[in-house]
């Protein structure tokens, strides 16, 4: 059986699958404002019940895709195709997806319920199926009390959810979520993307979903595509994201990583071995094509390295001997800053499967770092 | 001690609007109602009865007794006041009409303007304050007489040939008005348009609405409070507006403020003339507080 990478949620891939045909297609989309380019020729496929995540720091075009998406903004060049349609002209109120807003956008002067009939009522559908929908909107987010409220008169969850309700409320075919979840506290981000992964595999609608928050995309997408400087530099799911980074962006982006930089010294074999800038001796497994004495770089996880006292059996290769410089306790895990002896600082976390250790590590104590040939990833500088 | 000073500040900064009140508004409107319950006569001051404090408390109830309503019972004999009213009503309704129509889509303009120029705008519209009004208005008799800058430009680009008489007729009123009170419809709307956020008119398009149904279902019901409190402050004034009728406006113009000013001036009906000042202000002040409290309670069911 093939190793997987991380473990598997459902399974659902189209994207693997060549027959599948892209639901939203992104055609070298490019966007320029005045001299500067908020996304640059950038392409991407979107599946149909897809739970995809544009990801990238602010100011880096995930919204401006969005907005195009939704009509607000129009591409300068390059084309968007949705269900077989060239969206190309066609205005915000004539396009089959929805919105909602970073700031929920919520029409003050209108009551909870007024609010999610607003879309319905101007499409000219009939008083009682209105009501009626309006009635299942609210049972869906759970207002049912809140129908006569303003939008004032909630809580940030609420009004939250009084935003998904209405952009939910036409039945989009897809539905455009701009950190939707920004402006809750931690505790309650963190039940609400459950729920919200919950309500679209119950509606089978597909959603995309802009967020700087890597921990989001990562919980809650099918696929993440990680965006910089208005490119998409990869679209993988978040395990093979987490996992198998194909870039030092990546790895430093999600994450914590080790990154440690060297020269090739042989690749045959699925197997590659360089040797560090530090002195280590590293062999990874890997099926990149690297020559010999070119610049690469090993990117390793902080749970996936090992501290011992004793030096292990492999030493000297994956393993390096050096001092604890720090330690940083977090309840679940603790993380160890430990400084080898070029100077180099490596992050190393440990589970804490047992309530007490005996004779723990502590500040200044002499330990090898370690890890496996699976460990990491090779990255091509 | 620095709290009961700080208490003591507090109270003080409470007192002085209400002070204000009470010596600029409430006194002397108490001085014009008791005029308005005396009677005329060949004096000084042409009005009686006029107390001193020589004849003691005994002396004052007793011209108290003087005090009739006679002048109010008078109104209500002469149609000329009530006419007055209506008319005043009409014309004053009218011209908070036409200035609505010209100021919002003013104040939508700049606040749709971009962010750098808008100051500009504020302070174009806000320029005409720097020329004394009077002037102003006399400045609309050059333009809008038969012979004036406004029928010559007519006539030399071929529209008309017989120049239009404007001048002295109830449309030179709505023109001098609504130049005159622009600014106080056009500055509240402004200023509710100013701080709406977009991102409502585009959640309104992403829900279906056009760019004009998303205006009248969400941009226009949101600026509602800069409207109402733009027509209140141009059709208060506009009410008992007396320079533009009696500048602009001609013979048959009938306004509140010019009887009012004939009262007092041509005929010296000090109590006649306070008494049309009272009602006249009863009319206004009835139904603004009556808005208020209807306002005050939606508030009070939102908050």
């Amino acid at each position: 059986m093939m190793k997987s990478l991380g473990s598997i949620r459902r399974s659902f891939a189209p994207w693997a699958d060549p027959a599948s045909k892209p639901f939203i297609s992104v055609k070298n989309v490019t966007k320029k404002f005045g001299d500067f380019t908020a996304v640059d020729d950038l392409s991407l496929n979107i599946y149909t019940r897809e739970f995809f995540a544009l990801l990238g720091a602010s100011g880096c075009g995930k919204s401006t895709l969005l907005r195009m998406l939704a009509g607000f903004e129009q591409p300068t060049s390059g084309e968007i195709i949705l269900d077989g349609q060239n969206l190309a002209g066609i205005p915000p109120y004539r396009r089959p997806v929805n919105m909602m807003f970073q700031s929920y956008a919520l029409f003050p002067h209108m009551t909870v319920e007024n609010n999610i009939a607003f879309g319905l009522k101007q499409d000219g559908m009939p008083k009682p199926e209105i009501a009626e929908r309006v009635a299942q909107m609210l049972k869906l987010v759970k207002l049912e009390k809140f129908a006569k409220r303003k939008p004032h008169q909630l809580s940030g969850g609420q009004r939250q959810r009084v935003a998904l309700a209405r952009s939910l409320a036409k039945r989009p075919k897809v539905l455009l979520l701009d950190e939707p979840l920004g402006a809750l506290d931690k505790k309650l981000r963190e039940e609400t993307q459950f729920e919200l992964m919950d309500l679209q595999q119950e509606l089978g609608l597909t959603f995309v979903i802009v967020t700087h928050d890597q921990e989001e995309a990562m919980t809650m997408a099918d696929r993440i595509a990680v965006m910089s400087h208005g490119k998409v530099v990869q679209v993988a799911t978040p395990a093979e994201i987490y996992e198998a980074p194909n870039s030092r962006f990546v790895a430093d982006f999600i994450g914590d990583v080790n990154l440690f930089d060297g020269a090739v010294t042989s690749a045959e074999g699925g197997s590659v071995r360089i040797k560090t800038t530090g002195g280590i001796p590293v062999r990874m497994a890997s099926s990149e094509k690297l020559a010999n004495g070119a610049r690469a770089a090993i990117a390793i996880r902080p749970e996936k390295i090992r501290i011992s006292r004793q030096a292990p059996a492999h030493a000297p290769v994956n393993a390096a001997e050096g001092e604890i410089w720090d330690i940083g306790y977090l309840g679940d895990m603790t993380v160890f800053h430990v400084r080898l002896k070029d100077g180099k600082v490596v992050k190393a976390s440990s589970l804490n499967a047992v309530r007490a250790v005996e004779d723990p590590l502590g500040y200044d104590q002499q330990v090898w770092i370690s890890f496996g040939e699976d460990a990491g990833v090779v990255l091509k500088d | 001690m620095a709290k009961l000073a700080s208490a003591l500040v507090n109270r003080l900064v409470i007192i002085v609007p209400y002070a204000w009140l009470l010596f600029f508004f409430l006194i002397p409107f108490f001085i014009v109602f008791r005029i308005s319950l005396s009677q005329t006569t060949v004096a000084m001051p042409p009005y009686t009865p006029v107390f001193d404090l020589a004849g003691g408390l005994a002396g004052i109830l007793e011209k108290a007794r003087e005090f009739s309503v006679d002048n109010y019972v008078w109104l209500t004999e002469d149609a000329l006041y009530f006419n007055a009213y209506v008319s005043s009503l009409i014309i004053a309704a009218i011209s908070t009409f036409l200035t609505l129509l010209i100021g919002y889509p003013i104040a939508y303009g700049m606040a749709k303007a971009p962010r750098a120029i808008r100051p500009t705008l504020l302070m174009l519209v806000i320029l005409p304050f720097w020329t004394s009004f009077l002037i102003r208005v006399y400045a609309w008799i050059a333009i809008l007489k038969p012979e004036g800058l406004l029928n010559q430009f007519l006539m030399t680009i071929g529209i008309i040939d017989q120049p239009l008489i404007i001048l002295n007729t109830n449309s030179a009123i709505y023109i001098g008005i609504v130049y005159s009170y622009l600014p106080f419809m056009v500055l509240p709307i402004y200023s509710a348009l100013e701080k709406m956020d977009h991102s409502l008119i585009e959640a309104a398009q992403d829900l279906g609405c056009t760019q004009v149904s998303a205006f009248w279902r969400v941009t226009f019901p949101l600026s509602l409070p800069g409207v109402v409190a733009g027509c209140l402050l141009v059709f208060i004034p506009a009410v008992g507006e007396f320079v533009i009728p009696d500048l602009l406006g001609g013979s048959e113009t009938l306004m509140i403020g010019k009887t009012l000013w004939n009262e007092f001036n041509a005929n010296r009906d000090w109590p006649v003339s306070s008494a049309v000042a009272t009602v006249l202000l009863l009319i206004l002040v009835i139904p603004i507080v009556y808005f208020q409290n209807v306002q005050a309670k939606a508030d009070g069911e939102r908050g």
